[in-house]
């Protein structure tokens, strides 16, 4: 690299959950970004979920700030209809040449207002709906799309095309239709690159006996979501496509494209389809007017993640019917129905009737993305994810290149952020020398002080082009304005948003010496931000700023009645300027942080966190509380892909003791806690005293003692972990042995422990693989209730099928009986298929014995975070925010999260290293703005402010008073309304300013 | 009756609620003129005070929308705010202030279609309520009381 420039910019491709999250781990840690996204507009697939499991979550309610964030943030560039077209150089210092395609739409005057659209007289399938339904080819991709402009189809538009029509042009009140834009080629000058390309869903049209391809009441999983939408193509109403009649029953077939190389060529497990199909399931239930049956048809119920087993268990409550079989083919009925024909578990041939049927189709990478990884010279696994080793989850085979999201293999949204955080950290890894070289800040004048003036209000009321000033009588309201109190100057404006309006604002506040600004135009959450900047611009406090929502709320809604709607509008504007009145500067305060870590929990996860802090020169401490590093990976032999994990280990200890800023506490706990986000203050019991700014909990889990099937009663009964143990010593006993017995679910999925424990399936398939290598002739039995070999990982559970291994299932109510006669183990199991009792007489019964948590209660309360009902630590929200806690400064890694297997915890500890470092490189933090205060005259120190606060900001003071602490209050409110005595204000939302509101409405 | 328009106050939070109502309007669904929204950050925010100023002040109904349960943006503020809802609307319903003029509902950002449907029907329940003159009177019972 010594010639090489090390770049501190990174390139991230692809702007879904994943690509959103990585670039702004990267921006907010003092990397420029740039966001290459393929299509309109950022979002990717979950912008198309209804919901999202196992919350049922509104999925556009929890991306949309994100997408927001994105949009807003000044050291991400997002080019969108970009293609990447080549990637030259080297790590540190790639040049990545890009096409930017012409969207024929001028970006910098769409104000989005959709006339465009109504007018456009060419209707194309909509893509955004699975093309259910239309669009017109000048769109935007769909409501809540970022960037907020619309785009001209070149392949359908007739303008285009031929030469003909132009009305978009025409009617475009902005005048931002330009036809003649061209595609450009640039050349991105990056340290390091993302690939975030995502999947496409598999399109089950070749499998012809399933009928998607001719019969309407055959839908793919995808459609079915789009239906379930409310902004899908029937508004949330479950239909028929065929006739549009709601139907009484539905059936799911799962594995549609996955889990099969017979039709398709996709071995692997989608991972996800068991968990969306469940989902799409009581949704459906939901939104249903009449009683709806759904049976889902599946070979394994794979349900998996954090919570998922519950959510499993609650659709089996809720009346929704699991079937354990494979669908081979589809009957469509003449009623529009569909006929299943299927084989039971007990070999009966069965055929039963639908409405309709949904396929639960896979995930599969796209050609573009194969091409892609071919021609950047990346190296993918057979079915084109992208190859990577267990411990370094996120890196690509050429340098400097790295994957996250699908692209690595099928999974779900969280697992998608936190490999995106990961990725945000490897990325960055080799770059820290250049971070904050590249990336801007805004310079704003320092602000007027405008305490103890009197009011003197300016008020704008936007046209919106014709979308306000078509309904509502803008004159009218701006005369109506200038009569408030208050008011010094009031106007009318065409768009409020554009620039030159903006330099009108700046220009008008110091003429008339405004100290409150109202605007009445769209909607704040839109639009509030960028007036802020404004005021801000002219040297006025951000806060002293009101909008009146007179164009969603009122002349879009009603357009039909423009004198109540007029009304309506002034009423608003009364009721903003009532407000803004009462508004007070807000200040926001700095504090400083201190720039070091303290991990608690020295294992894998804890480790790498240490390490991957170090690469952007942070300083960890890293508490320990046994006298050796390492944790579990202790016990471990190997992973799924057969990598030796005591190497790893003794490689990764080697590296952590050569590491300057690593420091590691054995024999240690955290004793007591102070403090709060930058600045932390935490006494171990070995007496030191740690100052840091954030917090990593990586305190892991253990191995389930089990009291059932003998265990610890004789000696050949024992638990995967300790066959690892016995594997590693290369104990005889093993190696002679002629007859093992593997019993799954050992402990996990029992009415006490209603979870998963995720990585028994595959620990035993590997185990039994390798044992099968080592001695071909060794009997194998593998007694399981649902096989959870999820991703890439379904590889392994076929070769072992393939070496012979035998599979049995049992079900919760028929357990295997262990009982020993001498020296002989008697394990007795019914198997289903034969319908007959088997006994098994091994030389080891190997027990898939659970993961439990280590219940960290006392651990949770002295750094205020919670952990949930079965003791894993509680994340700040279980799709979008995986290694965060509510409270600011605080992230997981690792088991004590939930179990997961080796790359899944490397990569959580690389995200929770990202996410520690976007506050560990602000030197000084701000805090303020919206939050609360307490007016302790008014405190009677009751405690229901602290009770009810959901970020434990409020604390008693040594008065015995309440006291907030900003840097971590979130500006909710709920303090302020549930005081008896109104000690807390809210800044921006006071009583009087809420009070005075309320009498301008009435 | 049949030409009395109510006056309704809605209380919605920034998150969720108000984003359903910005969708509705991006949507064109259209609904009754009869209410005006005070956008709070949270439905948490709700002091019970807000509902009573605003029928003193001659409101004929109120409204209150908030995020789905599990889906408030700051963690629980939704269920506190439905705690102190319940009692309030007991409270009111024991001093004679009918049912049907004061009204809570879940409504997620992206339920545009679900906003204009609730939009309707508390404008409507509002409506078949009548001009508020029972606060008024329950306004003076409670000073009796006191």
């Amino acid at each position: 690299m010594a010639t090489n420039k090390v770049v501190g910019a990174v390139l991230v491709a692809g702007g879904g959950v994943a690509g959103m999250q990585a670039a702004l781990d990267l921006a907010n840690a003092g990397y420029y970004v740039y966001m290459v996204e393929k299509s309109l507009a950022i979002g990717g697939r979950m912008s198309q979920l209804d919901k999202t499991f196992p919350t049922n979550d509104c999925s556009m309610c929890i991306i949309s700030p994100k997408l927001v964030e994105v949009g807003r943030h000044i050291n991400v560039e997002l080019l969108t209809l970009t293609d990447i077209l080549s990637i030259d150089g080297t790590e540190g210092n790639f040049q990545v040449k890009v096409r930017k395609n012409p969207r024929f739409i001028d970006m910098s005057k769409c104000i989005a207002c959709g006339e465009c659209t109504k007018k456009c007289p060419v209707k194309v399938d909509n893509d955004y709906n699975e093309n259910l339904d239309k669009r017109k080819a000048i769109y935007v991709q769909y409501a809540q799309a970022v960037p907020l402009k619309y785009g001209i189809d070149a392949e359908k538009c007739m303008f285009l095309t031929k030469g003909k029509c132009g009305s978009c042009k025409k009617v475009c009140p902005a005048d931002a239709v330009d036809y003649d834009q061209k595609a450009e080629e640039a050349v991105l000058n990056v340290g390091a690159v993302i690939l975030a390309p995502g999947f496409t869903p598999y399109n089950p049209r070749e499998m012809e006996t399933y009928r998607y391809a001719d019969d309407p009441s055959v839908m793919t999983a995808l459609e079915f979501e789009r239906l379930l939408g409310a902004t899908g193509p029937t508004m949330g109403h479950v239909a028929r496509m065929s006739d549009h009649k709601e139907p009484k029953s539905i059936a799911f077939l799962q594995c549609v494209g996955s889990r099969d190389i017979n039709r398709s060529d996709n071995g692997y497990c989608s991972s996800v389809c068991c968990m969306y199909a469940i989902k799409e399931a009581i949704i459906a239930k939901e939104h249903s007017k009449e009683p709806l049956d759904v049976t889902i048809f599946y070979m394994d119920i794979r349900s998996f993640g954090k919570d998922f087993e519950k959510y499993y268990e609650k659709a089996k409550k809720a009346g929704i019917r699991f079937v354990r079989s494979r669908i081979h083919t589809v009957e469509p009925l003449k009623d529009g129905g569909v006929r299943m024909h299927y084989v039971t578990d007990h070999g009966q041939s069965q055929s039963e009737e639908f409405d309709m049927a949904v396929l639960s189709h896979g995930l599969v990478i796209t050609g573009e993305t194969k091409d892609m990884s071919h021609k950047f010279g990346l190296k993918t696994d057979k079915y084109n994810f992208a190859q990577t080793s267990s411990f370094a989850p996120v890196a690509m085979s050429r340098p400097g290149i790295y994957a996250c999201g699908v692209f690595t293999g099928p999974k779900d949204i969280p697992s998608s952020v936190m490999e995106a955080s990961a990725a945000a950290a490897a990325a960055s890894s080799k770059l820290a020398p250049a971070r904050g070289t590249l990336t801007k800040t805004v310079e704003v004048p320092a602000p007027m002080d405008v305490n103890g003036e009197p009011p003197r209000i300016g008020v704008f009321i936007c046209h919106c082009g014709i979308n306000i000033a078509g309904t509502i009588d803008v004159p009218k309201v701006v005369e109506f304005a200038k009569s408030l109190p208050f008011v010094e100057y009031a106007t009318n404006t065409i768009f409020a948003c554009s620039q030159d309006s903006q330099e009108k604002i700046v220009s008008l506040i110091k003429e008339y010496r405004l100290n409150r600004i109202v605007v009445s135009a769209c909607s704040p959450r839109t639009h509030e931000p960028l007036f802020q900047e404004t005021l801000a611009a002219a040297g006025l406090n951000k806060y002293l700023f009101e909008m009146a929502n007179i164009r969603n709320h009122d002349s879009w809604v009603h357009s039909n009645n423009p004198a109540e709607a007029t009304r309506k509008a002034m009423d608003m504007t009364e009721m903003a300027v009532a407000k803004a009145a009462l508004l007070n500067p807000l200040t926001e305060n700095v504090i400083d942080v201190d720039p070091t870590a303290l991990v608690i929990g020295g294992g894998v996860a804890g480790l790498n966190t240490a390490l991957t802090l170090s690469t952007q020169g942070f300083k960890s401490v890293v508490v320990e509380k046994s006298d050796k590093t390492g944790g579990l990976a202790n016990r471990l032999l190997s992973t799924a892909k057969d990598e030796s994990i005591p190497e790893y280990l003794a490689a990764l200890q080697k590296k952590v003791a050569e590491d300057p800023n690593i420091t590691v506490v054995l024999n240690s706990q955290v004793d007591k806690v102070d403090g709060y986000v930058g600045n932390f203050e935490t006494t171990l019991t070995t007496g030191e005293s740690v100052k840091h700014g954030v917090t990593i909990i990586a305190t892991g889990a253990q191995e389930y003692k089990p009291t059932e099937y003998l265990y610890g009663q004789n000696p050949k009964v024992v638990t995967h972990l300790e066959l690892d143990e016995k594997m590693k010593a290369k104990d005889e006993a093993v190696d002679e042995a002629g007859t093992f017995v593997f019993v799954q679910c050992v402990g996990s999925r029992e009415p006490e422990r209603m979870y998963c424990s995720k990585v028994c399936c595959t620990h035993t398939v590997h185990s039994a693989v390798t044992l099968k290598k080592k001695n071909p002739n060794a009997k194998i039995f593998v007694l399981y209730r649902d096989m959870r070999t999820y991703a890439q990982k379904e590889d392994i559970y076929k070769e072992a099928r393939d070496l012979g291994v035998i599979f049995i299932r049992y079900e919760l109510d028929s357990k295997p009986k262990v009982t020993e006669s001498g020296d002989v183990l008697n394990v007795e199991v019914h198997d289903p298929v034969s319908g007959r009792n088997l006994l098994i007489n091994p030389d080891f019964l190997v027990l898939a014995a659970a993961i439990v948590s280590g219940r960290e209660n006392e651990l949770g309360m002295k750094y205020k975070v919670p952990l949930d009902d079965d003791g894993w630590f509680f994340e700040a929200h279980q799709k979008l925010r995986p290694v965060d806690f509510a409270t600011d400064g605080m992230f997981m890694a690792g088991l004590a999260h939930y179990p997961k297997p080796m790359d899944e915890v490397v990569a959580q500890a690389q995200a929770a290293a990202a996410r520690a470092v976007t506050i560990l490189t602000q030197p000084r933090m701000t805090v303020g703005g919206i939050v609360a205060e307490i007016n302790q005259a008014k405190c009677s120190g009751c405690g229901v402010c602290v009770a009810v606060c959901p970020y434990s900001a409020i604390e008693f003071d040594e008065k015995g008073k309440a006291k907030v602490n900003e840097a971590m209050c979130k500006g909710c409110g709920t303090c302020a309304a549930s005081c008896r005595s109104d000690a807390p204000i809210l800044r921006g939302f006071t009583n009087a300013g809420l009070f005075a509101q309320i009498a301008a409405a009435l | 009756m049949s030409d009395f328009e109510p006056k309704i106050v809605a209380f919605f939070c920034n998150w969720c609620t108000y984003g359903a109502a910005d969708l509705a309007g991006v949507s064109r669904l259209d609904y009754p003129p009869n209410f005006r929204v005070v956008r709070l950050p949270c439905t948490g925010r709700l002091n019970p005070k807000y509902i009573l100023e605003a029928f003193k002040r001659g409101a004929d109904g109120v409204w209150v929308s908030g995020c789905h349960p599990g889906d408030c943006h700051y963690i629980a503020g939704n269920y506190h705010a439905r705690r102190k809802f319940v009692l309030l609307h007991h409270m009111l319903e024991t001093l004679g202030v009918e049912p049907g003029r004061l009204h809570f509902s879940w409504i997620s950002s992206a339920e545009a279609i679900k906003f204009q449907e609730v939009a309707r029907d508390v404008v409507e329940k509002v409506r078949a309520c009548g001009p508020n003159e029972s606060f008024r009177k329950a306004e003076l019972g409670l000073a009796e009381v006191a």
